[in-house]
């Protein structure tokens, strides 16, 4: 079986985001990238195949430009066997939508079976792209996946259903699985792991290659615009309850209930 | 949550690294931030070395990694030498570790053991199932181990090994030695033997390995002596390709290029820590950071970590190219560890009472710093070393 893992890369979670202009959005040339943190659960849980002998092949696909094949070299060191790098002029500027079809059409043609996706990207945080590649290919999507038992023929997913409940899903293959924390713990690359990545090609592909519209992505085929970025808004300054204890216990009970309304 | 650690890089050393090279500094890094720090000053504080980081050590092939074949990784003497930095900035305990395994006992092995010898110990040793220790300090012969009075004999198939090495990392947990002793001929005494490399055995008759106590530096890592009474080793164990103190220098020469990498560690993580508290501890109303004297510290510690940074790099280019002298590695592993001493102390300083605190990472490398600074050669005996290369004129007796 052959998996494919959605692979993003997105500012460290500890970068300090600029706006560049309020059209445009952030400024990005300072930032130091790192892998999506939920597509390292993907990728664990593909690799864990892998070894299990379930899977024959773990493939990387990315939609982006060449500044991403680091972090697909870090994927390719902690053991994929391949990789697919999707750019093309036509790509720029897809929605979610867009990047979608871009992956779907990627999916098709390398043949792959099941799919590991973070459940989202810690970047726009939209968490649409695993959902609408799985409708765009007509599969079964399972997301939030904290727990998974693959066998040849289909999945059994587990995922918190509020309130300490659980969901646990089976789904058919092919299907694709969003990933959440708890998952797995992501392995280290190892150095081996490194020097043979170095050997491993990352294949460039575009919209011709994948068989996808070029009029279906990109920025004119885009249905979600941005347009107005800013800043969140300044978190008040908190208030230091003044009096004796019994004093300021009361007016802390007084704002909780009358003024936050939580109690 | 706190900023990631990030390395000094005041002069874009980055660019001169090869990606497997980034690879490996930020793969240790990480491993470092998730797995070492956390745990380090509760060993620190144990005088335990932290064993369940052993067999990660090994899976990210850390050990013996500037070796070719025989499981090992094969790669350049830079990726080692980030690899020693980063592991040093959690501490030199974890580092001498590594040193000691793969540039002290997978080394001569390596370089001077049979095939047979290479096959049965090296993979091992790359996956961390067999741990080693480097034996050539003796209790009266310290800066000058050609002084050594461990001897061993012949005695039909087997060597027969007297005498007692001290100071020895991982001793006590190590299963096998490298032990340099002089094999004296038939009849011969002292000053007949010629210095070997034998392989012992954890559980040879009439060696053991008890742990030395006490130490106020390198309390994460285990030393030991090791003792050899009338020990009896067959034949095969001793190292064939070597004779003299060619032998243990040439060891000696690897550990001491990755500690002037791996010292670098300890002095950014002093810096980082002096840097972050002197710009949140106010005194006379202002953080401690707008004083100039605190700032011509912080200044002087960037400049010398610097300097360090490129010394590093160009002898490690060196090495990869075969191009290097072990003069040249004296310079930079005194150096290194100097500044690097120096940068602890005055880290420890910037930190008032704090720094002597094991909340703080500091006063630990300091301690641990006065080690690195005797031992691959104290300060003053590679000051001897480059005495003799400017001179021509030996100084060491
Ligand atoms: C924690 C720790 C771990 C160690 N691990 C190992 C190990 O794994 N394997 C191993 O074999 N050894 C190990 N050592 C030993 C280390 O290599 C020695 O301590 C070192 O070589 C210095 O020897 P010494 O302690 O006998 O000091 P000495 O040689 O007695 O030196 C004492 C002082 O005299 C100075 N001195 C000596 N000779 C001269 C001279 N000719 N001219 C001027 N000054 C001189 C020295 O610079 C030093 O300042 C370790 C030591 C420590 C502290």
């Amino acid at each position: 079986m052959k998996i494919g893992v959605l692979l993003k890369q997105v500012p460290a979670s500890d970068s300090r985001i600029k706006i560049a202009d309020p059209q445009r959005g952030v400024a990005l040339d300072d930032v130091k990238w790192e892998i999506n943190p939920y597509d390292e659960f993907a990728l664990e849980a593909a690799l864990a195949l892998l070894d299990a002998k379930v899977a024959s092949d773990v493939v990387l696909l990315t939609v982006g430009g060449a500044d991403t094949e680091q972090r697909i070299r870090d994927g390719l060191a902690r053991g994929a066997t391949a990789a697919v790098r999707l750019d093309d002029a036509a790509f720029g500027g897809s929605d979610c939508l867009g990047v979608s079809r871009i992956l779907a059409a990627a999916v098709k043609a390398e043949g792959i079976t099941l799919v590991f996706a973070g459940k989202q990207a810690i970047d726009g945080d939209n968490a649409q792209v695993p959902a609408m590649v799985a409708e765009l290919l007509g599969w079964g999507y399972v997301g939030e996946v904290d727990q998974l038992e693959v066998t040849g023929a289909g999945a059994k997913a587990w995922r918190a259903a509020g309130g300490g409940a659980r969901d646990v899903v089976e789904v058919g293959l092919p299907a694709v699985i969003g990933c959440d924390k708890g998952l797995n713990q992501p392995r280290y690359a190892s150095l081996k792991g490194i020097m043979m990545a170095k050997r491993k090609k990352i294949d460039v592909k575009g919209a011709g290659a994948i068989g996808v519209d070029a009029g279906s992505v990109g920025a004119s085929a885009a249905l979600v615009s941005e347009t107005n970025w800013g800043e969140p808004p300044a978190r008040p300054p908190g208030r230091v309850l003044q009096g004796d204890d019994a004093a300021r216990v009361k007016a802390l009970v007084a704002a909780l209930r009358d003024e936050v309304k939580v109690i | 949550m706190p900023a990631k650690y990030e390395g000094l890089d005041f002069y874009n050393i980055d660019a001169h690294l090869t990606d497997e090279e980034r690879m490996v500094r930020d793969l240790v890094r990480q491993w470092v931030d998730d797995k070492v720090l956390p745990i380090i000053e509760k060993h620190n504080r144990a005088h335990t070395f932290p064993d369940e980081l052993i067999p990660e050590i090994g899976e990210m092939g850390l050990l013996g990694m500037n070796m070719e074949g025989y499981g090992c990784a094969g790669m350049s003497n830079v990726a080692y030498g980030l690899a020693c930095q980063e592991l040093e900035r959690g501490d030199s305990a974890i580092r001498s570790f590594v040193s000691v395994q793969g540039s002290l006992a997978m080394h001569p092995i390596h370089s001077f053991g049979s095939e047979e010898q290479k096959q049965k110990y090296l993979p091992k040793m790359a996956r961390a199932e067999l741990i080693g220790c480097f034996g050539l300090t003796e209790p009266d012969y310290g800066s000058n181990p050609g002084g050594m009075v461990t001897k061993a004999v012949e005695d039909g198939d087997h060597y027969v090994l007297n005498g007692a090495k001290m100071w020895i990392t991982n001793g006590t947990i190590a299963d096998l030695a490298i032990v340099w002793a002089k094999l004296i001929p038939q009849g011969g005494t002292l000053a007949d033997g010629v210095i070997r490399g034998f392989i012992v055995e954890k559980g040879d008759p009439g060696f053991s390995a008890p742990e030395m106590h006490g130490k106020h530096s390198l309390k994460a890592s285990v030393t030991s002596e090791l003792v050899f009474e009338d020990c009896r080793i067959p034949k095969d164990r001793i190292l064939p390709h070597v004779h003299g103190l060619r032998g243990p220098f040439s060891c000696l020469n690897n550990a001491r290029y990755g500690i002037s990498w791996g010292v670098l560690g300890a002095a950014q993580a002093c810096f980082h820590s002096a840097r972050d508290y002197a710009l949140t501890r106010i005194q006379f109303d202002k953080p401690i950071a707008s004083y100039q004297l605190v700032q011509n510290k912080l200044a002087w510690m960037l400049r010398e970590i610097t300097k360090g940074q490129l010394l590093a790099l160009h002898l490690g280019r060196m090495k990869d190219d075969g191009t290097m002298f072990h003069e040249q590695v004296s310079l930079a592993k005194m150096n290194n560890v100097d500044i690097a001493l120096d940068i602890a102390r005055i880290a420890r300083d910037m930190h008032g009472a704090n720094g002597i605190l094991d909340e703080y990472p500091v006063m630990r490398h300091m301690a641990n710093l006065e080690t690195v600074k005797t031992y691959e050669g104290t300060h003053d005996i590679h000051n001897l070393i480059l005495g003799r290369w400017i001179t021509g004129i030996q100084a060491f007796f």
